[in-house]
């Protein structure tokens, strides 16, 4: 079984993010970039698979700039078997990514695409949705469990209030939560061997895929200060605060 | 222009998410049509009727849309939304499972988790963790839209007499079969509807010490949530998250106990009305955000606090 994942190239999650003073955008100059966490939860998701023996081959894709190179070859690093890079200048929105990934399912043909739930800079939630509507194929998102046999996969997903179970068919996509594994770190050697594993670069002209953005970023601002508040001394002065000054209890 | 809500329901009742939906709705302005999908969900349909702002209700009553699995649901959706100009859900779990697919279907790019209605092509949204606000313009013919669930009022849920209208339309893809959950039944108030929130860090040190909390927050009505940190650490399950990888609250009183105010974590609970820190690092950041500060060690403030109410 082939599996599919993404690397999506965003800002660290360490770096505290700063607006551009003009309101266009945020400030990615000089800023540490690093593949998505929840896209390392699924790249590490499958490199399990693989060493189980469920999965033969793990590819990894990325879709934007040349230097998204980066996220795929640390994805190599960490255990997948080949890259697809799409590249584009283009301002990528969900469902154009969803569109890109789609043709390159069509080209290698995975039976199983494992995703982040969400990236960390958009906030969008809609990737591997979207792909698995465009494929027609089922979904299973925010899994905190996976178990893949007999053409199925039974999924754990973190819905609210608790849990829920269910079983696809595959093919399937599953997004990743937070629960599902915890990332390994790279090897010395691995990221060596990285270096020799294939990246193969299209452009989506080549997959015949139309990405213009529909959605138009008018500006970006910071959100609304809080106004600073008081320290308190005590518990008494604590309640108090909240019982006659604040009134919330 | 007219509008669909897609209702979050579980058969019986309406889930008070969708009543921010249809308040979101009514900022864009426009007839307000409220789809309930699932199984055996009439008495859901009657609730749904009585909500205040909306027109009509759409009863999509078979065994397809039991649990609201997205294929399923999200055929449904395509097929009656091309109909109108805006399609509207709330931010949840089950919202953000399937409105995409929706949206992919009509070749739509959906603006996740909106904070405001700037015009009906215009919308604000959180980048980043909520670190920035992004107004964004869609160009598509149909709107997408899943509203954040602390961004707008709730609508009423009584005050309204809309007529409900069955919808005779199945779509079972036979993609997925639900096979179970474990919802944890509590008697406390749900983290997303609460008007009072304890939440607990890593400065709780383990899962057994959030019986303190349990405490306070059962003399307070109020609901426990917790920090990544104390997530990842194992102490309390995931469902009890509030951050942007979490649940996104805005009670009118959150009690921060333990926790150091890590960006994400703040990105789920700062628009809450007023924020209480108790921590005993005054370098933590979370005091940055808070009305009240308390420089002290938890294990002393919280049993204080809890004989004091």
């Amino acid at each position: 079984m082939k599996i599919l994942v993404t690397a999506k190239r965003v800002v660290d999650y360490n770096v505290n993010i700063r607006v551009l003073s003009d309101n266009t955008g945020v400030d990615l100059n000089n800023v540490k970039m690093s593949v998505n966490p929840f896209d390392e939860i699924a790249i590490e998701e499958a490199v399990r698979l693989k060493e189980a023996g469920v999965a033969e081959e793990v590819i990894v894709v990325s879709v934007g700039a040349t230097n998204c190179q980066e996220q795929i070859r640390t994805a190599l690093a960490l255990g997948a078997d080949r890259g697809v890079l799409v590249e584009t200048d283009e301002d990528m929105q969900p469902l154009a990514i969803a569109k890109v990934l789609k043709a390159v399912v069509d080209k290698e043909k995975p039976e199983l695409m494992i995703i982040g739930k969400q990236a960390i800079d958009g906030d969008n939630s809609q990737t591997g949705q979207m792909l698995a509507a465009l494929c027609g194929f089922s979904q299973a998102t925010f899994a905190s469990e996976l178990e893949v046999a007999d053409g199925n996969a039974v999924v754990t997903r973190e819905v609210d209030g608790g849990l829920e179970t269910i079983t696809v068919k595959l093919p399937a996509v599953v997004t990743t939560d937070l629960r599902l594994n915890e990332p390994r770190y790279a090897s010395l050697p691995n990221i060596m061997k990285a270096k020799k594993k294939t990246i193969d670069t299209y452009t989506p002209e080549e997959l015949g895929v139309d990405v213009s953005p529909r959605v138009k970023t008018l500006k970006v601002v910071p959100p609304s200060e809080r106004e600073s508040g008081v320290i308190v001394e005590s518990v008494e002065e604590l309640v108090d605060k909240l019982k006659n000054e604040a009134k919330v209890i | 222009m007219s509008i669909l809500v897609v209702a979050e329901h579980d058969n019986q009742s309406i889930k008070s998410p969708t009543q921010v939906a249809i308040a979101a709705a009514q900022v864009i302005g426009g007839d307000i049509d409220l789809l309930v999908a699932g199984s055996g969900c009439a008495d859901a349909a009657e609730a749904a009727a009585k909500i205040d702002g909306v027109s009509k209700v759409l009863c999509a009553d078979d065994p397809s849309y039991d649990h609201a699995l997205a294929e399923n649901l999200a055929g449904l959706v395509v097929e009656l939304g091309s109909n109108y100009s805006h399609i509207l859900t709330p931010t949840t779990t089950s919202g953000k499972n399937f409105m995409p697919r929706v949206a992919a279907l009509l070749d739509v790019q959906q603006i996740s988790d909106i904070c405001g209605v700037v015009s009906e092509n215009t919308f604000e949204r959180p980048i980043y963790a909520g670190n920035a606000i992004a107004t964004v313009q869609s160009s598509d013919p149909i709107k997408v839209l899943t509203v954040r669930g602390t961004a707008f009022d709730a609508v009423p849920a009584e005050g309204g007499s809309a007529e409900i209208e069955a919808v005779d339309i199945k779509h079972e893809t036979g993609l997925t079969e639900w096979n179970k959950e474990e919802i944890v039944k509590q008697d406390r108030p749900e983290l997303t509807s609460a008007s009072i929130i304890i939440s607990g860090g890593r400065g709780m040190q383990n899962g057994e010490n959030f019986s303190l909390l349990e405490s306070v927050a059962d003399k307070l009505g109020a609901a426990i949530g917790a920090s990544r940190a104390a997530v990842d650490a194992g102490f309390v399950p995931n469902d009890m998250q509030v951050g942007q990888t979490g649940k996104i609250v805005a009670p009118d009183l959150y009690i921060a106990v333990g926790i150091s105010g890590a960006i994400q974590h703040l990105a789920g609970m700062k628009d809450s009305k007023v924020i209480v820190a108790i921590n005993k690092d005054e370098d933590a950041p979370i005091f940055q955000v808070a009305d009240f500060g308390l420089v002290e060690d938890l294990f002393k403030a919280v049993p204080a606090l809890d004989e004091m109410l």
